[in-house]
């Protein structure tokens, strides 16, 4: 009767953790601007079946690929033992779809046995990758400390789920074989069937339910441990690449989106009829482009929490690969650091953090009125943004449709038209277009080249 | 040669061409891209093509203005630019500039106008499949060229294929770099870099990407764009080998083969 008990006090324990976890990534994602997107839902639809649950990006690099794939399939199936861990746990029934099922259930265990051996490969493979073999995008500046070792952690994770998943089986195949009491049959599993009896048998009844009630708590506790490390973790994109590439752009990746403020702006001032239409709005207090979470659109933010730091756009990104400072992987993670942060100064409901200028009797801190002084450019050197190329090189890497550039090129907007800065370099350019109209200042016509065709 | 009209000039007769050669501000006033502006012309002509230019009513597009935060600049030029192909009722327009190519294509309809755009890669590779031109000379054939995908083209736009069949009409050895197509390396000057130093690094990005067209062993880089063109010969020049390898529009070496 004690395990039963054990049993829903743990689950409800890590359930209502995660659930509350997972309400906050919610909210911070939310901390973005509305973004009216736009986009035919076939091709949605399309891209999460392709792109997220096809891994179709993935296989651009195709070694890391498979292991990757073998980590992912064993994943999903081992969520169909785990609805059986959730009855037996509950009810103290054991292996309950077992006499349901008869060979089915002899066959699907089999499959995640094989699935975890390969998932197994490929965690050695992928710490050997992280940790021996020097892949320069693993040791980029923005890996040093906490990254590296997320990376880290859920592999060890893996390694110990495995542990479990064996011992559990394995214990269970020579307790069957011994005809103990409850161990009813289950036919031989592909892997347990052989190692189980390696590994355990000659144990006593007693030691072999041990490993046994051992191997199945740790599967649970490492399964309810990833579930509530998962929000704190770079893992997100387990959940978020299906949303995220559901709601990926899919107009052209080098359309920059539309001001519609300003092109109506400028539309009045070419226009002198319709400059009566936009005298009623100086009142209007003007943002254009972004300069924090709450600058750039919920997408964005989206993005930054999928982000997973496999660090493929940094890899490829040509002014990160000439040594220049900017790494669009680094401007994901900026991105969740600065809405974690201003995530979890909401929650301290501290009114200190009101803006000034919006303080008042009965006003509550929320992400409308929030001020801490700081902002992305906190995270983000000007230096950064100012190296991009703009060449969607880091938006093609993606395997899971992230878009950097997007941030980037808002960051790059707040500050010209909020800030009136930018390189300095960049004013002859801005002059000659605004006043010759042409992107150099030169005195020749734009024609003279007719003469020699 | 005959004379190049404007759309000015023929709206005066009242005349539309078949299509608009945009110029932009390169092909108007670098000397190297207007090299390629005048190869161009030279085939639209031989090809027979009916074209015009807007000539003095041209401005600049927008795009690096756009890209390096300047919404307001972008959208004057942008409207002021919208209104005269409005006006002229333009229909086709075709441009020997990614960038120009990608802000009329993409971001023009959003202001207003709606035209058919072509890259001028794109042109060529109908005229020649139409027969209105045809490769004579064997000028290039088993030479060794490599192409240099530019990222307006390429990966904003997803043009692989035209430039390439150029290249494979010339009967030319095209030899790939690694990162080609959808992972082709910018040659740095996009996003507005052409008119600004480098941010501090270890290295220019046409050094890096000139190193990989010299390792394909190519006598000559194919370029689709007047920035490509600019940095791609800076970078093979400051690796003093100007003398062996050749940086050419692909309109250029169509022109050569006629």
């Amino acid at each position: 009767m004690l395990q039963p008990i054990l049993f829903a006090i743990v689950t409800i324990v890590a359930f209502g953790y995660a659930g509350r976890q997972f309400m906050k990534i919610r909210r911070n994602i939310l901390l973005g601007k509305e973004e009216d997107l736009q986009g035919d839902p076939a091709q949605r639809w399309r891209n999460v079946l392709l792109i997220a649950f096809g891994q179709k990006k993935m296989f651009k690099r195709f070694i890391p690929a498979i292991f990757h794939l073998f980590i992912y399939v064993a994943f999903l199936f081992t969520q169909i033992e785990l609805i059986e861990i959730l009855i037996d746990g509950f009810s103290g029934s054991h292996r309950f779809f077992a006499p349901v099922l008869g060979g089915f259930y002899t066959l699907i265990i089999s499959v995640i046995e094989i699935l975890s051996v390969l998932a197994f490969i490929a965690t050695f493979v992928f710490l050997a990758r992280r940790n021996l073999l020097k892949v320069p995008r693993f040791h980029k500046p923005e890996m040093k400390g906490w990254p590296t070792l997320d990376g880290n952690i859920i592999l060890y994770l893996e390694i110990l789920l495995l542990i479990g998943i064996f011992s559990m089986n394995g214990a269970d195949r020579v307790l069957q074989e011994m005809g103990a009491a409850h161990y009813h049959q289950t036919g031989a599993f592909a892997v347990s069937s052989w190692l189980g009896p390696a590994l355990f048998s000659g144990l006593g009844d007693t030691t072999l339910i041990g490993i046994e009630r051992f191997g199945w708590w740790l599967h649970l506790l490492v399964v309810f441990g990833f579930l509530n490390y998962l929000p704190k973790s770079k893992h997100l994109h387990i959940l978020l690449a299906f949303p995220n590439t559901y709601f990926a752009k899919q107009t052209p990746k080098g359309q920059m989106s539309n001001i519609s403020r300003i092109q109506q702006e400028v539309a009045s001032m070419m226009d002198e009829s319709a400059i009566e239409d936009s005298a009623g709005s100086e009142e209007e207090e003007l943002f254009f482009g972004g300069n924090d979470v709450t600058s750039l659109s919920w997408k964005n933010v989206m993005d930054a929490f999928t982000c997973t730091e496999c660090g493929r756009c940094t890899s490829v990104c040509p002014a990160n690969l000439t040594g220049k400072k900017l790494s669009p992987r680094k401007i994901m993670m900026d991105v969740r650091d600065r809405a974690e942060e201003i995530g979890n100064n909401i929650d301290t409901g501290n009114l200190d953090f009101i803006g000034e200028e919006k303080r008042g009797e009965d006003v509550v801190l929320s992400k409308e009125n929030y001020a801490d002084g700081k902002s992305l450019f906190d995270y983000i050197s000007r230096e950064e943004i100012h190296a991009c190329t703009t060449c969607n090189a880091c938006v093609e890497a993606c395997p899971v449709l992230i878009n950097p550039l997007d941030i980037i090129l808002q960051l790059r907007r707040y500050e010209i038209l909020m800030e009136s800065a930018g390189p300095s370099d960049w004013l002859p350019l801005f002059n000659s277009m605004e006043n010759s109209q042409a992107a150099w200042a030169v005195s020749t016509e734009r024609d003279a080249w007719k003469s020699q065709v | 040669m005959s004379h190049i009209p404007t759309m000015a000039e023929l709206a005066a007769e009242g005349r539309q061409p078949e299509v608009l050669f945009w110029v932009g501000c390169a092909g108007s006033f670098d000397d190297r891209a207007q090299r390629v502006t005048i190869a161009f012309s030279k085939l639209l002509q031989k090809a027979g093509v009916d074209f015009a230019i807007l000539g003095q009513e041209e401005s600049c597009t927008g795009d690096p203005a756009r890209r390096a935060g300047n919404e307001f600049l972008f959208q004057m030029l942008a409207q002021q630019n919208v209104a005269v192909l409005n006006m002229y009722e333009v229909k086709k327009i075709v441009t020997a500039c990614p960038h120009c190519f990608n802000v009329i294509k993409n971001e023009y309809p959003e202001l207003g106008g709606n035209y058919e755009v072509v890259h001028h890669t794109q042109f060529l590779q109908g005229l020649l499949a139409e027969g209105r031109l045809k490769i004579e000379g064997g000028n290039f054939k088993g030479k060794k060229i490599t192409y240099h995908d530019s990222c307006y083209l390429g990966r904003a736009n997803d043009v692989y294929e035209a430039p390439r069949s150029l290249l494979s009409s010339l009967d030319a050895d095209l030899v790939e770099m690694k990162r080609c197509r959808t992972n082709g390396l910018c040659c740095g000057a996009g996003g507005a870099q052409m008119w600004k130093e480098d941010e501090p690094g270890d290295k220019r990005i046409n050094t890096e990407r000139v190193e990989e067209a010299l390792g394909t062993g190519a006598e000559i880089v194919a370029v689709n764009c007047p920035f490509c063109m600019t940095m791609m010969t800076d970078g093979v020049t400051a690796k003093e080998k100007q003398e062996s390898v050749m940086v050419y529009d692909l309109a250029e070496l169509i022109l050569n083969n006629i």
